[in-house]
């Protein structure tokens, strides 16, 4: 009876071995099962989601005009200080002083991407971009004013 | 029952003459991070296994105490970074339970259906990365495939693929994408159809089967005495669900079973993470039809504050239980945070199963314990 046992032990091996195999050589000749996508080749088709979040940026319309009041909300939600908000004042036209952001620094190599920043912002001023491709040669080239030079608030944001 | 006494006194094994001391890692492919290992060998049997710790430490407890309760849940996304979104859950969890705040039944249940689609996340990778540390390469592309799928749908509703920070004191970040259900539900189709791969290409192998049935046994007893947690205990037959025995959000009004193998070998981790798959999968069919219309974030403050006190909450992650421990002063910062991961402990049984076995089972025995460094860290 030990005979019977050992044949029957090495049989059920080879078929364990076999099923294995058996699927291996199905994915070998269907090609196309095989969800593999070549990264830089196809760029071109690449979509991401538009909730990705890859960088901070700060929409501006065709005028050259932001929805940013300088409130500074994204600066203390931030838990890593990776946005700065430097702020000067404008003179209104009729003469009174009225506050505005001079610069928006964001610091890409320190942003961790959780999004609680543009959670915190109660104008809709900044929103997150959907780059990746993020390596540059100089850590200095991450630092990123997100206002265009010349911009100014838009008309009816407080 | 085991003696506390026990453990400590065969702890004390000194290298003797003849016996080789090795250094795995903590650069080692097979530790998968930065674990070092210092193994007393006698011939090719380990006389002892010792755990270096720190060298993925980040201190992100002390880190946590200088952030706010809206800031902190962030960081313990790299904790363990396979469950990220059951580690946020536990904090968010425990603010909450601060807070006293109420959360809306969709928000409940978009929380429930990321976490299980964490753990099926997580159990994919384990599964690869596990028949990989045996040789066995082919696995791992298997199981990227469809946790890639995952990937996708959290990428489409988080906006990331594995640090999503999508649990907020008070519901969840953003509502869920509108393709959210569709996508699952094609997820769930492609896992039905490609699961029983699984089994061929590994579970039935020979080679598996021996280097696996045997190895690393691990008493009912000595998981408890240990502190082990999660498939680690389950697998010796220790109930420790704590979805089942401190339900917490939905759980208890879902159906679903705590999977439980009596074997205590590495074989029968190995089937209850599998099985843990199935019984994800069922949870995500019941739920995925039904979230319910509303709000999905409850309303808080613009600035959270904690009363006075201690709050301890508690959830199972795809490793076991994590808790989460905050002392609040009455500020906006908490005064002191602890984490119980339990990657920490189920590392410290590894000394415990691997002696008197062979080296070469070692690789498959951490396999079995699915540790993640940075967890074990911190």
């Amino acid at each position: 009876m030990f005979i019977v046992k050992y044949i029957k032990d090495i049989l059920g091996a080879v078929k364990s071995l076999a099923i294995g195999m058996k699927r291996t050589l199905y994915y070998f000749t269907h090609h196309k099962e095989i969800i593999t996508q070549q990264y830089p080749d196809n760029k071109d088709t690449l979509v991401l989601p538009e909730r990705f979040k890859g960088e901070v940026v700060m929409p501006h319309n065709e005028v050259n005009e932001h929805r940013c009041t300088g409130c500074t909300a994204c600066e203390l939600a931030c838990p890593n200080g990776t946005i700065k908000v430097v702020t000067k004042f404008d003179i209104t036209p009729d003469g009174k002083k009225k506050k505005a952001i001079d610069k928006l620094v964001y610091h890409l190599e320190l942003c961790t991407m959780c999004n609680l920043c543009i959670e915190a912002c109660p104008s809709d001023a900044i929103k997150m971009a959907q780059t990746f491709e993020h390596s540059v040669y100089d850590r200095s080239q991450l630092t990123k004013i997100l206002n265009n030079p010349g911009s100014k608030i838009m008309e009816g944001v407080e | 029952m085991y003696r506390q006494t026990d453990i400590i006194s065969d702890a004390q094994v000194s290298p003797q003459e003849g016996d080789l001391v090795i250094n795995v890692g903590p650069q080692h492919p097979a530790t998968h991070g930065v674990l070092h290992l210092v193994i007393t060998l006698n011939g090719e049997t380990i006389k002892k296994v010792e755990p270096h710790l720190g060298y993925i430490h980040r201190s992100i407890e002390k880190m946590c105490e200088s952030l706010t309760y809206r800031q902190f849940i962030y960081v313990t996304s790299r904790m363990d970074y396979l469950s990220a979104h059951i580690n946020n859950h536990a904090c968010a969890l425990c603010v909450e339970k601060g807070l006293q705040v109420e959360i809306p039944a969709r928000a409940q249940v978009i929380r429930v259906l990321m976490d299980e689609l964490t753990r099926i996340a997580s159990h994919e990778l384990w599964w690869g990365a596990m028949a990989m540390d045996l040789g066995a390469f082919t696995p791992f592309f298997h199981a990227f495939r469809e946790r890639e799928t995952i990937n996708d749908i959290m990428e489409e509703t988080c906006g990331a693929r594995l640090t999503m920070n999508y649990m907020v004191p008070g519901g969840v970040m953003q509502d869920v994408h509108p393709n959210f259900q569709r996508r699952v539900k094609e997820f769930i189709q492609l896992y039905k159809r490609k699961i029983h791969e699984y089994d061929e290409l590994v579970t039935g192998n020979i080679i598996f089967q021996n280097r696996m049935k045997g190895v690393g046994y691990l008493s009912p007893e000595d998981a408890v005495a240990y502190g082990c947690s999660g498939p680690v205990t389950r697998g010796s037959g220790v109930s420790s669900d704590i979805r089942k025995i401190y339900p917490y959000e939905i759980y208890d009004k879902l159906n679903f079973d705590e999977v439980l193998e009596s074997g205590g070998d590495s074989f029968a981790r190995y089937m209850i993470r599998i099985r843990e798959m199935h019984e994800s999968i069922k949870i995500i069919e019941q739920l995925i039809d039904n979230i319910p219309e509303g709000d999905f974030q409850a309303k808080t403050k613009a600035v959270l504050k904690l009363p006075k006190g201690e709050f301890y909450t508690r959830v199972e992650t795809a490793r076991g239980e994590l808790g989460v421990y905050i002392v609040s002063e009455g500020g906006t910062t908490p005064y002191r945070i602890k984490f119980r991961s339990p990657g920490f402990s189920n590392l410290s049984v590894l000394d415990h199963i691997a002696r008197g076995s062979k080296i070469g089972d070692l690789v498959a025995m951490m396999g079995t314990l699915d540790l993640v460094i940075p967890d074990i860290d911190r």
